[in-house]
């Protein structure tokens, strides 16, 4: 039973970085239409750059137990990278998918070197510190409380956005502007705007998510490729563009790496490609996204 | 094809034929994957260029190809090159079958993410079944004879230069020339009618899908046969062939070559290889300078270095295409 609950509780973690990771990508999908492969770049960069200002901030005088408070700014900051790398995008809205996914590609070759010439090769991490908060007895196992306030954290940006999306008037035409662009922007929705905004937005959930997961673990290089594809499985599971559908497939991807790095190893990443191939193969729009054509 | 045309071509390989008395050893060892890399490169294209089908997972026939190498000369023990590429072959065609009858049901963007996750699946497969795959440390690949010659008492260095350089363009040049029958074919005029417009092409009486079924098989057979020519000079399969970002520098190749000409691909595997080797000897950031390589490459010259040489009748064709 102790064990069980540990798999879920990993699980649950895992799955509430990846919604914030994959969000990100479902909201530049169903604005822009692009899938955006550089976005385990920002992951990356978000983790990279919490570590640099947590440290800044502590060396400065600050007491650890802002470490929540200062990853989170971390993570908003380092995303206003965001209209930059639009502003590229925007060179190629009108062209093939192949050109956008691309463009992305290369876009995430030159953020990896940018991260390698500022912070270097070897992985880096912030030590103990997320013991700051101490740990949780939970059942009969326990929890860093760390964890669990990521996982409240991820709740209430889903909740956030969840109400943005659909209370707000800016949401309003943000869906409206997935739906249908030409018609909104005869409406007099200025489209330029909203694709920088969304495409900001975007960026900050990947920077958040990746914030949040580096006082747990290590930032290296190689998350930026690898964290591509697990994002990736969680918008195909979900359905592109739909973030319930974020939601429901990090859940899914989150828990069953958990359940399957404990009884079967191997499995790990086999089990959710076979998955991703599966929901492709008989509702290629997956759980909760549009038709495809 | 006009005869100047067929002069540059033959001038061209007398050239690549002559390179080991011009270059040095080192430049020599980067032709070997430029020559690999081409026929995958010409394989991918018929699926890319020519049926409108962007595989975000062709590293994985690649690898294919590249282990099959690896468990038939370590492991069972055939030597011989012919049998070799003779099996990575067979073993793409097989698999490539179920794949692609599975995946040429999507296009765009669909159609990637399958196969991104076919070629991740396979590359999970290589990483974690340490028994059968060797695991991250891969598979060792033992020399091969080539016509039934034993060389294994030749210098490396001899023998990638010498007999397996020849080797390896006489392969190109035999699968350029059927790769080129084939898009002059009816087939390759099938393949881009279905491109340019699916709907139009199967009322005609195309039968679409079974034509995508068909270039993708090609282009997998393509893409082992390159695998095998590409893992002998490097004397390990492994699983790092197989991963996306790999697929992606295909992709990479095939757009800086030029997609929309039958030679781009070729162009684009040497230009590639050069240029990468020419930025890594000049610093450690070469993904950045690439990255922006790419980046100006999707921005202004679409149509990649065979763009360039573009006359004023095919690009008013390209114009009207897009």
């Amino acid at each position: 039973m102790t064990a069980f609950i540990d798999i879920v509780l990993s699980g649950i973690f895992h799955a509430a970085v990846l919604f914030l990771l994959a969000g990100g990508l479902q909201l530049v999908f169903g604005v822009q239409k692009i899938v955006n492969l550089s976005c385990g770049a920002f992951y990356a960069l978000g983790a990279y750059f919490g570590i640099t200002f947590v440290n800044f901030s502590i060396q400065q005088g600050a007491s650890p137990s802002y470490l929540l408070a200062l990853i989170l700014l971390a993570g908003t900051l380092i995303g206003l990278v965001g209209p930059l790398i639009e502003r590229l995008l925007r060179l190629v809205y009108q062209r093939e998918e192949g050109f956008q996914l691309l463009l992305t590609f290369a876009i995430m070759l030159v953020l990896e070197d940018l991260i390698r010439m500022i912070w270097g090769a070897t992985p880096m991490t912030l030590g103990n510190i997320s013991m700051v908060y101490g740990k949780l007895n939970f059942a009969s196992t326990t929890l860093p409380v760390y964890k669990a306030l990521v996982i409240g954290s991820s709740i209430l940006l889903a909740l956030a956005l969840g109400w943005m999306l659909q209370r707000t008037n800016f949401g309003r035409i943000v869906r409206a502007t997935a739906e249908n662009r030409r018609m909104s922007e005869a409406l007099g929705v200025n489209g330029v705007w909203i694709n920088v905004a969304i495409f900001t937005l975007g960026t900050m959930l990947g920077t958040l998510g990746g914030a949040l997961v580096v006082p747990t673990s290590a930032a290296s290089l190689d998350m930026i490729s690898e964290v591509v594809v697990e994002a990736f499985a969680v918008v195909v599971i979900g359905g592109l563009g739909s973030m319930r559908g974020a939601l429901v497939g990090a859940l899914i991807v989150g828990l069953l790496r958990a359940f399957a790095v404990y009884a079967y190893a191997e499995l790990e990443f086999l089990l959710i490609y076979l998955i991703v191939i599966l929901v492709l193969i008989i509702k290629p729009s997956g759980l909760y996204g549009k038709a495809a054509e | 094809m006009t005869l100047k045309f067929k002069l540059i071509i033959v001038f061209c390989l007398a050239l690549l034929c002559s390179t080991p008395w011009i270059l040095s050893p080192y430049y020599m060892t980067l032709l070997l994957p430029a020559v690999a890399y081409s026929i995958i490169l010409l394989g991918f294209n018929l699926l890319f260029g020519y049926t409108g089908l962007l595989s975000f997972g062709h590293a994985m026939y690649v690898a294919l190809g590249a282990y099959t190498v690896a468990i038939l000369t370590s492991r069972v023990g055939i030597k011989s090159m012919e049998l070799n590429i003779l099996g990575a072959a067979l073993v793409c065609f097989l698999i490539s079958i179920p794949i692609g009858l599975l995946c040429v049901r999507y296009v765009r963007i669909f159609f990637g993410m399958l196969t991104l996750a076919f070629g991740m699946l396979f590359h999970s497969i290589l990483f974690k079944f340490y028994d059968l795959t060797g695991g991250d440390s891969g598979i060792k690949v033992i020399r091969p004879n080539l016509f039934g010659v034993d060389l294994s008492q030749m210098d490396k260095t001899n023998f990638l230069i010498g007999p397996f350089f020849y080797y390896s363009i006489g392969l190109m040049v035999i699968l350029a020339f059927v790769m080129w029958r084939i898009v002059h074919s009816p087939l390759g005029l099938h393949l881009q009618s279905i491109r340019d417009n699916p709907r139009k092409a199967e009322y005609l009486g195309v039968k679409v899908h079974r034509f995508r079924l068909i270039a993708f098989v090609i282009s997998a057979v393509y893409g082992g046969i390159g695998g095998a020519l590409l893992v002998v000079p490097v004397g390990l399969a492994d699983p790092e062939l197989a991963y996306w970002t790999q697929s992606g520098n295909i992709v990479f190749m095939t757009i800086f070559g030029g997609f929309n000409n039958f030679f781009g691909p070729i162009i684009g595997a040497f230009a590639f290889i050069g240029l990468k080797d020419q930025i890594v000897s000049q610093t450690q950031y070469w993904r950045l300078v690439l990255g922006l390589v790419l980046i100006l490459l999707v921005v202004f010259l679409p149509g990649g270095i065979m763009g360039l040489f573009k006359t004023k009748k095919t690009a008013a064709r390209s114009q009207e295409i897009s």
